[in-house]
């Protein structure tokens, strides 16, 4: 089974094809403020991220980073009376931000599709898994339903659903968590789209079953060349899947470079924190984690300057003027901070970090 | 060590599929024979998958259920009984709850819902709140900025501190942690760890601590017990089950940790397929339906949990002499 | 023995949050409609409470001679009813009456039927199964039939049409009131409050109600609505109030007769009972919007 044959053929009438050398994502300076509550919450400050055809990026934060924000922005899912956006996305060559209406739905599981981290929330109850997928097919190109449902089997196969056959007819409620995400997963490429997103889609799974997900999105991913941007709060997932990786902190990317340069050698002040504040494999036993002190920013009322520095054990006065700007600190490998070369020291040759 | 809790043949059986008059017509058993001890002064880790247990055994140490079958000693005396009242239990053992915000009365200040235990159980309404005060101010929150708060108002990791306080305002001897930091960002985690780890040494607490993630299990726990579908799989000192599995299930756990090394990623899964749900288990062992080695006997026989030495005890019939499987060991000397 | 308090006294002044009803209050008054709906539900029962000094004349008091005098007429700001008495006393003093038939059948059917509800909620099982399905027969008749028959087997009368309609009222608040506390029933934070020992009073008391007494309360309130349209609908039949006293339902009866005449004149009773019920209603639904505190 050829990752050809379960894709089906490219349909007619395209969208232009992307000029070689053009990232399949490009996000410029997008800054999305939520206007609903009493204050303005400023969810993404100025986040810039470029995804080449065929990669794989992790977003890597904690609650109200804004990396799932940064995720839902692409599809343009945000609530439009309550939501400010500014900025550019462009998702191979087409301008997301100008899409209305119908484009914009056409976008939506072509240009793009989301997986989400509760498929019961994502999937309607009220239709079978099949039906689901059908519709999606049949939305987006003009194929006979019959073709859409064998396509849809071929999907059911392609992610190992034993017995698909018998599987596209169930409901929802009546698979199990890994086989609900797998389906989800399914009914995310039916149309093979261009970018895949996935919002913490193995965060409510067991550990077991996470494996077996995180797999398969490999798998995929090399096999139909997807690129992919993937959020996480968990760095090991982080670790597992991607190319690079972009860790956010209250609406910035305070650091992106290829995962091993970010994970043997972060430069960041919080991404040091949160490598080190990990239990370890039990190397710790017995003693106290190394924990960033105070607690998470309070998005309605961000510090000017750099967001960490209340917490930073590295942060000077400079650093609470004005927000640092992005310093080059290996191949591919930028951090916005002031204070990368005290950063440099804690690193040991070995890769493990000193406190 | 002595053993404060002791539970033998802890069974639960939830009714499924009523009757015309409420008769039940079949069950599912959340919990199936569990036999283990808790010692004095350690931190028992609990870890399995869901539906292998793990929650409905917390509700049955703190008897929030009723067991339908075995028996729950603390201190030698059975819990429930005239030896040992039910709430004079609730003193000794107090639990921690894993979503920090339904656990807490929304129309409740914090102080309030922390000196709710001690005046249940005679304790003046001052003496109450300044003993919620205290408490307050040991986990970490000033009580002049948060005893007058709100549920609403506080974030996850001060909720949680907010809920460890209410337990230990009865001063247990005992605190059960049903997933009490799963929900927490890892930052905050780290902090409430910490914290747990200084409270369990100032007030000499013992702990049972229930968590799906086996690297904060490794990093809290002196000994670990692995559930899978109602029954105790493996049980054991950290370090000899994290390094010495010896239960098909426990290796495909561990196997299933995440690396953090780039270089290593993940290359198969050591297990396929989803947790089995308990309403319908597999005949004999539990696991044979998903264990590589598996044999005639595995889903002829229920395996019992046999002592390998140390402290280390597995359910598999790879290791209980005589089972009749292939790697079994030979007859007992 | 555990050494938790060893040595730790704490004598510090709490800073109490504004507390519950405060910040429900702050919210209330946050919405416009609610706050204006609120102000003339307090100036009905001001109305109603100062009427013998509001009233420009004896309602009771009527001349043939000058009956259905349409409004604006000379000395009779609304108009003259069938009997010639002036409407303006007789609406302001119709709100006593009114008010207090449409008032007391649901703040009685309040006390018995959140009794009902909370225990039926709490207990469960049987208990509940009995409790909720007795109501369930009562609410099964709509309830204007129901008041109807229960007014017409009680005899005529304002107490009687009261009871009628207490009993009308009790099966929907006891609904309401077992569905609210099963909900809390189950919350981790009972759970808790069971794990530290506590029995099922103090737990009710400490627990439940405080969360439980508000969505019932206000769903009580908004009931008085239809007690007033209910208390009218019986007095119009005949079976409340009984003449000559004043009371909008039957004033909207005996001015029947005039509809052609004196359309306007027969109007005002209803539009007494229109606003009336509007402002209980927007009233209740800021009060409901209000306590809907969430982070």
């Amino acid at each position: 089974m050829t990752a050809a044959s379960v894709a089906g053929p490219p349909p007619a009438g395209a969208e232009p094809a992307l000029a070689p050398g053009e990232p399949i994502l490009d996000i410029r300076n997008l800054r999305v403020t939520f206007t609903g509550g009493p204050k303005p919450v400023r969810a993404v400050d100025g986040v810039d991220l470029s995804i080449e055809r065929g990669e794989v990026v992790a977003l890597l934060g904690e609650s109200g980073s804004g990396k799932s924000v940064t995720l839902r922005s692409i599809l343009r899912l945000h609530p439009e009376r309550k939501t400010r956006m500014q900025g550019a996305i462009r998702v191979a060559g087409t301008d997301v931000m100008a899409l209305e209406g119908k484009a914009l739905t056409d976008f939506r599981g072509k240009g793009a599709s989301m997986i989400f981290q509760e498929p019961m929330l994502a999937l309607d109850p009220v239709y079978s898994v099949g039906e689901q997928i059908v519709e999606a097919i049949l939305r987006h190109e003009s194929i006979s339903r019959a073709d859409a449902r064998r396509r849809a089997l071929q999907w059911f196969e392609r992610v190992r659903i034993p017995s698909p056959e018998r599987r596209l007819d169930a409901y929802p409620h009546e698979m199990s968590g890994g086989m609900r995400q797998r389906a989800m997963i399914a009914l995310a490429l039916a149309c093979n789209p261009k970018l895949l997103l996935a919002d913490e889609p193995t965060t409510a799974l067991d550990a077991t079953v996470q494996v077996q997900i995180l797999l398969l999105l490999r798998e995929l991913q090399r096999e139909l060349g997807l690129s992919m941007v993937f959020v996480t709060h968990d760095i090991g997932v982080a670790v597992e899947v991607a190319d690079r990786v972009a860790v956010m902190y209250a609406g910035r990317i305070v650091e992106i470079g290829a995962v091993r340069d970010v994970i043997r050698s972060p430069r960041h002040p919080y991404t040091l924190g949160l490598l080190s504040t990990r239990p370890q494999g039990g190397r710790l036993s017995g003693n106290r984690l190394p924990t960033i002190p105070g607690s998470p920013p309070d998005l309605a009322n961000l510090p000017p300057g750099c967001a960490f520095a209340p917490r930073c054990t590295f942060a000077v006065d400079a650093c609470r003027i004005a927000a640092p700007e992005v310093v080059e600190v290996g191949n591919l490998h930028h951090v916005r901070c002031l204070r990368t070369d005290q950063t440099a020291q804690v690193v040991t040759s070995a890769g493990t970090l000193r406190p | 060590m002595t053993a404060l809790l002791e539970v033998r043949g802890l069974v639960k059986q939830f009714p499924i599929k009523t009757g015309l008059f409420g008769r039940p017509k079949s069950f599912v058993s959340a919990v199936d024979g569990l036999d283990f001890d808790l010692h004095e002064g350690e931190t028992l880790g609990l870890v399995g998958e869901s539906g292998c247990g793990k929650s409905t055994t917390a509700r049955l140490l703190m008897h929030l259920v009723d067991p339908t079958a075995g028996t729950i000693r603390f201190e030698g005396r059975t819990v429930g009984s005239s030896e040992l009242p039910l709430k004079d239990f609730r003193r000794q053992v107090q639990m921690v709850f894993q979503d920090s915000y339904a656990s807490l009365n929304p129309r409740l200040t914090v102080a309030e819902s922390v000196a709710f235990g001690p005046l249940v159980h005679g304790v003046s309404g001052d003496e109450a709140t300044s003993r919620a005060n205290s408490l307050l101010a040991r986990v970490g929150l000033d009580p002049a900025r948060f005893a007058g708060r709100f549920t609403h108002e506080l974030s996850g990791g001060q909720r949680q501190r907010v809920n460890i306080a209410r337990a230990l305002a009865l001063q247990p001897r005992v605190l059960i942690l049903d997933e009490a930091v799963s929900a927490l960002d890892k930052s905050v985690e780290a902090q409430v760890l910490n914290l747990l780890l200084d409270l369990k040494e100032e007030f000499r607490l013992t702990y049972l601590f229930i968590s799906h993630d086996l690297e904060v299990v490794r990093f809290m726990a002196t000994r670990v017990l692995v559930m899978y579908l109602g029954r105790v799989a493996e049980l054991g000192l950290t370090e000899s089950l994290y390094t010495g599995s010896r239960h098909p299930y426990t290796t495909a756990l561990l196997g299933s940790l995440l690396s953090m090394d780039p270089d290593h990623r993940a290359e198969s899964a050591p297990i396929s397929g989803d947790p089995p749900n308990p309403i319908d288990p597999p005949a004999g062992c539990r696991f044979h339906t998903r264990c590589t080695y598996a044999e005639a006997v595995c889903s002829a026989r229920i395996p019992v949990l046999t002592p390998l030495g140390e402290g280390h005890s597995v359910s598999c019939h790879m290791s209980e002499p005589g089972s009749g499987h292939a790697r079994a060991p030979g007859r007992a000397a | 023995m555990s050494a938790i308090l060893a040595g730790e006294p704490a004598p510090v002044p709490i800073v109490r949050s504004p507390g519950y009803w405060v910040t429900v209050l702050r919210r209330f008054s946050r919405d416009p409609f609610a706050v204006i709906a609120a102000l003339v539900v307090l100036g009905l029962i001001a109305m109603a409470v100062f009427a013998p000094w509001l009233a420009p004349q004896d309602p009771l008091q009527g001349m043939s001679l000058r009956r259905l005098r349409p409004p604006g007429s000379e000395g009779y700001p609304l108009g003259t009813d069938e009997l010639g008495r002036d409407m303006l006393s007789r609406l302001i003093y119709g709100a006593r009456i009114s008010l207090f038939m449409g008032i007391v059948p649901v703040f009685a059917a309040l006390v018995v039927g959140a009794t009902i509800g909370i225990v039926a909620g709490y207990v469960g099982g049987w208990t509940n199964t009995v409790l909720m399905r007795t109501m369930d027969v009562f609410f099964a008749f709509p309830s204007v039939l129901l008041a109807v028959a229960l007014a017409g087997a009680l005899g005529p009368g304002i107490l009687n049409s009261m009871l009628a309609l207490t009993l009308v009222f009790v099966p929907p608040i006891a609904r309401v009131a077992e569905s609210v506390t099963t909900g809390v029933r189950t919350r981790d934070y009972v759970e808790a409050a069971k794990a530290s020992g506590a029995g099922a009073f103090i737990i009710i008391r400490k627990q439940v109600l405080g969360n439980v007494l508000g969505p019932i309360f206000v769903y009580a309130m908004s009931l008085i609505a239809v007690c007033m349209i209910l208390a009218s609908g019986l007095s119009f039949l005949g079976l409340g109030v009984k003449p000559p006293m004043p009371d909008w339902g039957l004033m909207l009866n005996t001015l029947r007769t005039a509809i052609y005449t004196q359309p306007l004149l027969c109007a005002l009773p209803g539009l007494m009972i229109f606003i009336t019920s509007i402002s209980f209603n927007l009233m209740t639904d800021g009060l409901r919007s209000a306590m809907d505190i969430k982070a």
